[in-house]
């Protein structure tokens, strides 16, 4: 019995709730004609699609650094690979594990330097990271049309330079991961192996990390900085290694957001990537100082799942189009819920 | 008392942490202007259930407690701190609750300060009132006053010596006007004797002015010398409430544990001849706020236990603290004839040094984290200990077996209370968190161990346990130790050699044997008489060479 009570208190009411409202949906569907395996289906991709972005926030997180509203650098990041990689017409695996290799020298210069930056401002990590990220992506928008791309599927046509909005990945890496190992079942349903494969690696080579000697002394870092250091610790390099970390793991979110997508977002498109990562691990059950994978899994397929299957239902129901704008609010609903219910911190 | 009801009366008090029963139907009455003394070991369950009677969020949060609280004869229910304070109630935690970055001052008087209205009061009300500050500061110097203590009204918490902190807190307590009971945890831990002799004194005070007191401390003869009742708490059951008269120390230590027991620290030790030097020190000076360090020198002996002495604020915390790295040290340390680079901590934990911090929530624990991880983490980072290699030694993992296993080790060794290794250091009470701290350190099997104010905060029988346990450390492992403690009984009991700081400088070293009375000079300064404090000394007299 009360095993039964701590379990529901550890899970936490606010995700039981969300859960039980997701269930309603899936039985609604059908009943309101959406197809429920296509539904799944959905619901499946978009997590493969979202989970790496969000699992990029949990190194800094553990090392005290909170909620990285920052994490645009790190889709930055991803974007120089990408875009290089298309550059280069790398194809097929080649391309995408390419894309991958290319943006790990700028994720650890700008890692590298954004850390530095929070290191600095112990306290207003999470305001100062939401400027430097949305200050960076401005910047950027300058690069992108100076930049000597030259590659005609990504520069604007009448021009001859700079780089379009949005590039399409369709015959370099399109759909790389979602198609390796796919299950077919019927029509509509696909199961993204490949996909899904690949976020449990990271997920998995993230846990392995945070087992290890430097995992274990960023989370103390995290969980009192003064206690790492009287034990050795130098608490503003683990820090630092936590902060390229995440820009690290952003770029390749946004990689395999792209392959699955079909299209690489320049310019601005950045910015409102990051707030859903972050409402979807609060979501998840992380506070703003512990988070675990399992906080990753949950809440990203609690948010996407929502996100997914609330327009479909609804729109089926009123027998009209308005999914961008009900996909909007759910999602803007659950990022100002998520806000206001971070941080329960022990001092 | 008769004719007039009970301040205050607890019936019942059963309390809870998912399971774990930690107080069991606990009722007591207290009286106006009496003391009540309330003693019992590490973890019986004593500051639960003050947090409890003051409304502390903590309780709520865990599940409530069932039981009444009436005070002049009226049931209450404090949904939180502030309905307690309301309702007249103080309150001194075992931990500090001040704010760093104020001053005394501000802390004193906070969230009732003085206001003066200002003319945006009509427009948008009480909040555009300017701060009064020459009447706050009147009221804190007044309150400073009626402790009978020295205190600086404009100094900054973060910059003041333990000491200084606690009388600011008790100060903050007894400026409101309205408190009518007091409740105090601990307030004595982090005193010296001749500070918390003035607050006795003005605690007596109080108590004659009407005001009900409840009085926590493992310092027994505080507590036999003060309380007009004593309430003794064992395993969370109220086992003896007797008035205070005719009770000896031997009494309530005896009831505490359920059996009989000495009480004091064992005979001292005959003089051991020990020669070989292991550790010295010299020109040492230490940059750490309250307690700096000027010039200090000295060494140690292999197999030695070398005590360090002396008032708060004079600058013997600041010893440990600087050679361990944790605050800006200038000067040269030697361990076995290398020298050992200042201002590193993970250098002087390789070299095989190690450290139990004084402040045991500030840098000595992760509260978040179990027990486990608190205890093997600074072998993890400085030795590589409790790691397994995996995927054919690619890398290593935490092992988590081996670190249960250690925790475990050490759970039994020094009788640390807790329901399992996963449990999180915040959960235990603060004796035994001080315990964990000490494993930590022994964990590191370190040819120097430091401790500082090792048995702060823990019971007769634990603090005997910790004192044998260290000496069994320097009997058997050959552990070298260097305590420093505000404890002149406990140094004497187990040291080689005592030395006494004064001024950031050592005024002198002595055997444990010397009379109490040198002690004393040195730490009153040399031409001082031993019963004042060197804050009043140091005002009246000019220092000496
Ligand atoms: N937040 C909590 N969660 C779980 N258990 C707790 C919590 N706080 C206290 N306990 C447990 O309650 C028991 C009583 O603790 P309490 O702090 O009241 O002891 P205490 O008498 O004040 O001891 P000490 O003299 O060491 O301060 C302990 O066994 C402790 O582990
Ligand atoms: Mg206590």
């Amino acid at each position: 019995m009360r095993d039964i009570k701590t379990s529901i208190q550890d899970f936490g009411w606010p995700r039981i709730i969300i859960f039980i409202f997701l269930i309603v949906l899936f039985i609604l569907a059908p009943i309101v004609g959406v197809r429920l395996d296509a539904s799944i289906s959905d619901v499946l991709n978009r997590f493969g699609q979202y989970a790496i972005l969000v699992l990029a926030l949990v190194p800094m997180i553990q090392s005290g650094c909170g909620l990285n509203f920052g994490l645009a650098l790190g889709i930055v990041a991803g974007l120089l690979g990408s875009t290089l990689s298309l550059q280069f017409e790398w194809r097929g695996f080649m391309g995408f594990f390419g894309a991958i290799a290319l943006s790990l020298p700028f994720s650890i210069i700008f890692g590298y330097i954004y850390g530095k930056l929070l290191n600095k401002v112990k306290g207003e990590e999470m305001t100062i990271g939401m400027y430097v990220g949305l200050s960076f992506v401005m910047i950027m928008c300058i690069m992108w049309l100076v930049l000597p791309y030259s590659n005609p599927q990504m520069v604007w046509g009448f021009a001859g330079k700079g780089l379009r909005t949005t590039i399409s990945t369709e015959g370099y890496w399109f759909k790389i991961l979602n198609n390796f190992l796919a299950v077919k079942i019927g029509q509509f349903f696909v199961f993204p192996t490949g996909l899904l494969l690949f976020v449990a690696i990271c997920c998995y080579l993230v846990w392995l990390f945070m087992r290890s000697r430097t995992g274990t002394a960023m989370t103390a870092v995290g969980s009192n900085p003064d206690f790492a250091r009287a034990s050795g610790v130098n608490a503003d390099k683990m820090r630092t290694i936590s902060v390229i970390m995440s820009t690290f793991l952003g770029a390749v979110g946004i990689i395999v957001y792209e392959q699955s997508f079909g299209f690489i977002q320049l310019y601005t498109a950045p910015n409102p990537m990051v707030f859903p990562a972050i409402a979807a691990i609060l979501i998840g059950g992380a506070s703003v100082n512990k988070a675990s994978m399992v906080n990753v899994v949950i809440g990203t397929f609690l948010f996407q799942g929502l996100l997914t299957m609330t327009p479909s239902v609804i729109n089926s129901i009123l027998q009209t189009d308005m999914s961008e704008v009900i996909r909007m609010i759910v999602s803007n609903g659950i990022i100002l819920y998520a806000l206001t219910r971070k941080a329960k911190v022990t001092k | 008392m008769g004719q007039t009801g009970p301040l205050l009366s607890l019936k019942n008090i059963s309390k809870d942490f998912y399971g774990n029963v930690v107080l069991q139907n606990v009722g007591f009455d207290l009286h106006e202007g009496e003391i009540l003394g309330l003693v019992g070991e590490n973890g019986a369950g004593k500051t639960t259930l003050m947090s409890i009677l003051f409304g502390m969020p903590v309780i709520a949060e865990t599940g409530g407690f069932t039981g009444t609280i009436e005070l002049n004869g009226q049931e209450m229910h404090f949904a939180s701190p502030f309905d307690a304070l309301d309702a007249g109630l103080g309150m001194v935690h075992q931990e500090f609750s001040l704010i760093p970055g104020f001053t005394t001052t501000e802390n004193i008087v906070l969230n009732r300060e003085s206001m003066k209205p200002s003319i945006l009061n009509d427009a948008f009300g009480d909040r555009m009132s300017t701060l009064d500050r020459p009447e706050m500061k009147t009221r804190a110097v007044g309150a400073i006053k009626k402790l009978g203590v020295k205190l600086d009204p404009d100094m900054l918490v973060s910059e003041m010596p333990v000491g200084h902190k606690q009388f600011t807190e008790i100060a903050r307590e007894i400026s409101r006007k309205n408190t009518k009971i007091l409740i105090l945890d601990e307030p004595t831990a982090v005193l010296t004797e001749s500070e918390a002799l003035i607050l006795l004194d003005s605690l007596k005070k109080l108590a004659r002015e009407g005001v009900g007191i409840i009085f926590i401390s493992h310092r027994l003869r505080e507590v036999a010398q003060i309380a007009d009742q004593i309430v003794v708490l064992r395993d969370g059951v109220a086992v003896k409430n007797v008035p205070a008269a005719g009770v000896t120390i031997k009494d309530i230590a005896s009831w505490m544990v359920g059996r009989s027991i000495s009480g004091e620290a064992g005979p001292r030790e005959e003089s051991r001849a020990l020669e070989e030097e292991i550790f010295s020190v010299e020109h040492l000076w230490v940059d750490m706020p309250g307690e700096s360090v000027r010039d200090v020198g000295f060494s140690v002996n292999k197999g030695e236990i070398f005590g360090i002495g002396g008032l708060a604020g004079q600058g013997k915390l600041g010893i440990p603290n600087g050679i361990m790295g944790l605050y800006p040290a200038g000067g040269t340390v030697h361990l076995e004839g290398k020298e050992i680079s200042l201002n590193n901590p993970a250098a002087a934990l390789k070299a095989g040094m190690s450290f139990v911090s004084e402040d045991r929530r500030g840098v000595g624990l992760l509260l978040d984290e179990s027990l486990e991880w608190n205890i093997a983490f600074t072998a993890i980072q400085i030795h590589g200990q409790y790691l397994k290699p995996v995927l054919g030694g690619l890398f290593t993992q935490r092992d988590s077996k081996a670190m249960e296993g250690l925790c475990k080790e050490y759970i039994q060794l020094l009788d640390i209370k807790c329901t399992g290794t996963k449990q999180k250091a915040k959960e235990l009470s603060g004796g035994n968190q001080q315990k964990i701290c000490l494993a930590k350190a022994f964990a590191m099997k370190p040819n120097v161990l430091f401790v500082s104010e090792p048995t702060r905060g823990i019971d007769v029988g634990a603090k005997k346990l910790v004192i044998d346990t260290l000496k069994k450390y320097n009997r058997e492992y050959g552990t070298t130790i260097i305590m420093i403690s505000s404890e002149l009984e406990e140094l004497r009991s187990i040291c080689d050699r005592i030395a006494i700081i004064d001024e950031g400088k050592i005024a002198g070293i002595l055997p444990p044997s010397a009379d109490v009375a040198e002690f004393g000079i040195l730490m009153a300064g040399a031409t001082d008489s031993p019963s004042k404090t060197k804050r009043q000394s140091a005002a009246e007299e000019a220092p000496r060479a």
